[in-house]
């Protein structure tokens, strides 16, 4: 579909000068909003920057057909339509909003805090957790909390179920415990330390949101990553999705007590972790990348024994995740349960893998290619039915596609330098507002920034996938049996953190 | 009186060694080195050296119902013969003391999980009970048919006595018996596919779920007498599956540690190959399990 002519696009990785952004007025930019979204337009990004008195609204949209993003704005002072009764996908982004910078999204039906910061115009800090939860009434009801100190090794979060016996009717979320401010660190930037703090946005994703972190540095700085710099990213991102959908696919099975896969999936992560221990020295792929390539460089030696490893690790996952398969009793735990309609996962947002798992496509790799995807393709795996099944399979389809083209990008890495100029760093462009899509393991992470006068962060925008699934995951519990939940957060795991940046 | 001394030392020593056994079986499938044999005796150890910690709002019940529950399943682990050997305890009709002693340490661990008026271990105690309803036509199934079978009203009679020739002549009926008897000791031991031991998930749990507010001695009960009972239950079941008789006391006494240790390996094998079932599913089984054992009356009854 095409948006009115007014509308700015650019693709992903792209930048543009702020002044060239048309100015819409809010009933325009809500109308626009609503009428790309009904046309397949998703919602990535959307957000507020004050100005004095008023707030300037960034609507960043991507449209999967040609890769294309919008990007809308306006200015509003006190208030804005709500559009979240329309358009479900807007409703966390417009509490955001209204948390962040205190203007009130006019008829919003859920307006609670999202991460209890202090208000922007008081000051008055509210206690993480505060507030009117969701209740259902009437006999044979009752109400489970859990969190947010949890049983395992997780992160903080209250989940409040509304249950009849062992039937879920309702589950609310009440995320923030873990907010450190991370965009807010950001303004004024970049500081030396920015990199780092870019790798922690959600530490099972340090490659995902490093790279969409170094995307915008690159485009504000008019930087080129030469080839080898970009594949080797793209290696190091698809290990990063290899560790977790295969310590995903372990931590399914564990939940239903089959043991096996559950234990040989759990040291084959470790295998990927160490594998990209052997690219850069962090398990995690700390310190791998920079803005204009990456910082390490793997020898012949390295590339060699990363292919046997490879090698090696597919034949073993596949024996154990095969037994997953071939199980009829871990089947029928898998099957139908929570599911989620491809038409709710849409109007939701939802993203990744979760949505593939509905038969959605939204893969970032090929919507809206970036790095070494523009060169190199990657299919896009999907499933059908929506539940814990179709996100296992479409994890364990992503797992083979990632090892094929890890593969191939070794036997073929290109030669040359894996990064651009390194010492003479080109200050940011000013005025300018760059965005950048990448597709982490759970899904489209989606940084935008928008730079001042004097070429420094004016305003950071991260979007981690979990702030769309979590809504997916509240969905998906609804009527389902409360035993159900741990293996259904587990199909979906997702972060914390990323939420409560 | 010799046999009595080994009775009473194979019920205090031996039950954590099979869990000890199944945790080793589990491992080996899972292609790990797994916790050692006797993790069950340190952890016990462990537990009953430490402090308590109580919650406010709970009272005396929830103090005793570790107690009471270990206290049950002691007294029921007297009144089961092992190997060919008669029971330090036995007359006429104690197998429904037996029955009823297991279902009293029962209530005591529900009445004290719903002291503490936690939602968790409120909805474990509704599983627990529903299920309980359900495992306990198993139960008695299978004592008539012992009782028809060997015309004796003790378990001393039922389960010492010639359960070698019953097969001979009521095979079939002692067939559908094991099978019933094996879902009924994998339910009432809260192990795969019912309920899961190791996992962590309080919203998925049965039995471990009641307990999580034990700590410290109470725990060491609560796990000393699960163990306890998975020890008294396997005895009753491996004297009917497999009643191996020498006509050699000590003999006899080997014979029946290594069933034991053989039904543990069984368990572990269970666990390694199947996933736990939808707690909707459950119920189906256990009624499943009641069917069984009706059907194993029915047959006699011609």
């Amino acid at each position: 579909m095409n948006l009115s002519a007014s509308v700015k696009t650019l693709h992903n990785g792209g930048a543009i000068h702020l002044a060239d952004i048309p100015l819409l007025n809010v009933d325009d930019l809500c109308e626009t909003i609503l009428e790309a979204t009904d046309h397949g337009w998703r919602v990535a990004s959307y957000f507020g920057v004050p100005e004095g008195d008023e707030v300037t609204l960034y609507a960043v949209l991507g449209y999967r057909e040609e890769g294309i993003i919008a990007l809308l704005r306006s200015r509003v002072r006190e208030s804005f339509p709500s559009l979240a009764t329309l358009a479900p996908q807007l409703q966390l982004f417009e509490r955001e909003i209204w948390e962040q910078c205190g203007i009130t999204p006019e008829g919003h039906p859920w307006l609670k805090p999202l991460r209890f910061l202090p208000h922007p115009r008081t000051g008055k800090r509210p206690l993480p957790g505060a507030m009117e939860q969701y209740r259902v009434e009437g006999n044979e009801i009752h109400e489970v909390a859990v969190g947010p100190v949890h049983a395992g090794i997780i992160e903080p979060g209250h989940f409040r179920f509304q249950c009849h016996g062992e039937e879920i009717f309702h589950l609310e979320l009440s995320l923030g415990y873990q907010h450190r401010g991370i965009e807010a660190g950001v303004v004024g930037g970049p500081h030396p330390a920015t990199l780092s703090r870019m790798e922690t946005v959600a530490g099972d994703s340090t490659v995902g949101h490093t790279q969409a972190h170094c995307m915008i540095m690159e485009s504000l700085a008019g930087r080129r990553v030469p080839e080898r710099g970009e594949a080797l990213r793209g290696i190091a991102l698809e290990l990063e999705r290899l560790a977790n959908h295969t310590g995903d696919l372990g931590a399914i099975a564990g939940d239903v007590g089959y043991l096996p896969t559950a234990s040989f999936c759990g040291r084959i992560r470790g295998d990927f972790l160490n594998m990209t221990a052997l690219l850069c020295g962090s398990r995690f792929g700390r310190g791998l990348l920079c803005p204009g390539g990456t910082n390490f460089d793997p020898g012949e030696r390295q590339q060699g024994d990363l292919l046997l490893r490879v090698a090696s690790v597919r034949k073993e996952l596949t024996d154990a995740v095969n037994l997953l398969w071939s199980t009829p009793s871990v089947m029928a735990r898998l099957e139908k349960c929570g599911a989620v309609s491809l038409g709710d996962a849409h109007e939701l947002g939802l993203v990744g893998p979760v949505l593939r798992g509905c038969g959605g496509g939204g893969d970032v790799r090929q919507e809206h290619p970036f790095g070494i995807y523009r060169k190199k393709k990657i299919p896009v795996a999907t499933a059908i039915g929506g539940d814990v099944h179709a996100r296992a399979m479409v994890r364990w389809l992503e797992i083979e596609y990632s090892l094929n083209f890890i593969r191939e990008l070794l036997e073929q890495l290109p030669g040359g330098a894996t990064r651009s100029h390194p010492h003479a760093v080109s200050p940011l462009a000013p005025e300018t507002l760059a965005v950048a899509f990448t597709e982490g393991w759970r899904g489209r992470i989606c940084h935008v920034a928008l730079t001042d006068l004097q070429g420094r962060f004016r305003k950071y925008k991260i979007t981690d996938p979990s702030f769309f699934n979590w809504s997916g995951l509240a969905r998906a519990l609804r009527n389902q049996q409360i035993s159900d939940f741990p293996l259904c957060n587990k199909s979906f795991n997702l972060s914390y953190c990323g939420f409560d940046l | 009186m010799v046999d009595m001394i080994i009775h009473l030392l194979l019920v205090c020593t031996m039950p954590p060694l099979l869990l000890g056994i199944i945790g080793k079986s589990k491992a080996a499938f899972a292609g790990r080195s797994g916790p050692p044999y006797l993790q069950s005796y340190y952890d016990l150890a462990r537990l009953f050296r430490k402090g308590m910690v109580l919650s406010g709002t709970t009272t005396w019940l929830f103090r005793a119902g570790p107690i009471i529950t270990l206290a049950t399943t002691l007294a029921a682990s007297l009144l089961i013969p092992l190997g060919n050997h008669p029971p330090p305890v036995s007359f006429q009709g104690d197998m429904i003391l037996f029955a009823y002693l297991l279902a009293l340490g029962r209530f005591a661990t529900i009445l004290a999980a719903l002291d503490t008026g936690s939602s968790f271990e409120g909805m474990g105690s509704a599983r627990e009970a529903t299920y309980a309803c359900l495992t306990e036509p198993t139960l008695f199934f299978s004592l008539i048919v012992l009782a028809r079978l060997t015309g004796s009203l003790s378990l001393a009679g039922m389960l010492t006595g010639p359960l070698g020739a019953v097969w001979a002549t009521s095979g079939a009926s002692l067939l559908l018996l094991v099978a019933a008897l094996f879902i009924l000791l994998l339910a009432e031991n809260c192990r795969i596919p019912f309920d899961d031991p190791t996992t962590h998930l309080e919203l998925t749990m049965i039995h471990e779920v009641m307990t999580l507010d034990h700590s410290g001695p109470l725990l060491g009960c609560v796990q000393y007498g699960a163990a306890l009972k998975l020890f008294v239950l396997g005895a009753f079941f491996i004297q009917i599956a497999l009643p191996l008789r020498s006509g050699d006391g000590m003999t006899d006494w080997g014979l029946f540690i290594a069933s034991m240790f053989l039904l543990a390996i069984v368990i572990g094998t269970v666990e390694s190959t199947m996933a736990r079932l939808r707690l909707t599913r459950v119920p189906q089984l256990l009624i499943g399990g009641s069917i069984l054992s009706a059907f194993a009356l029915l047959l006699i009854l011609r």
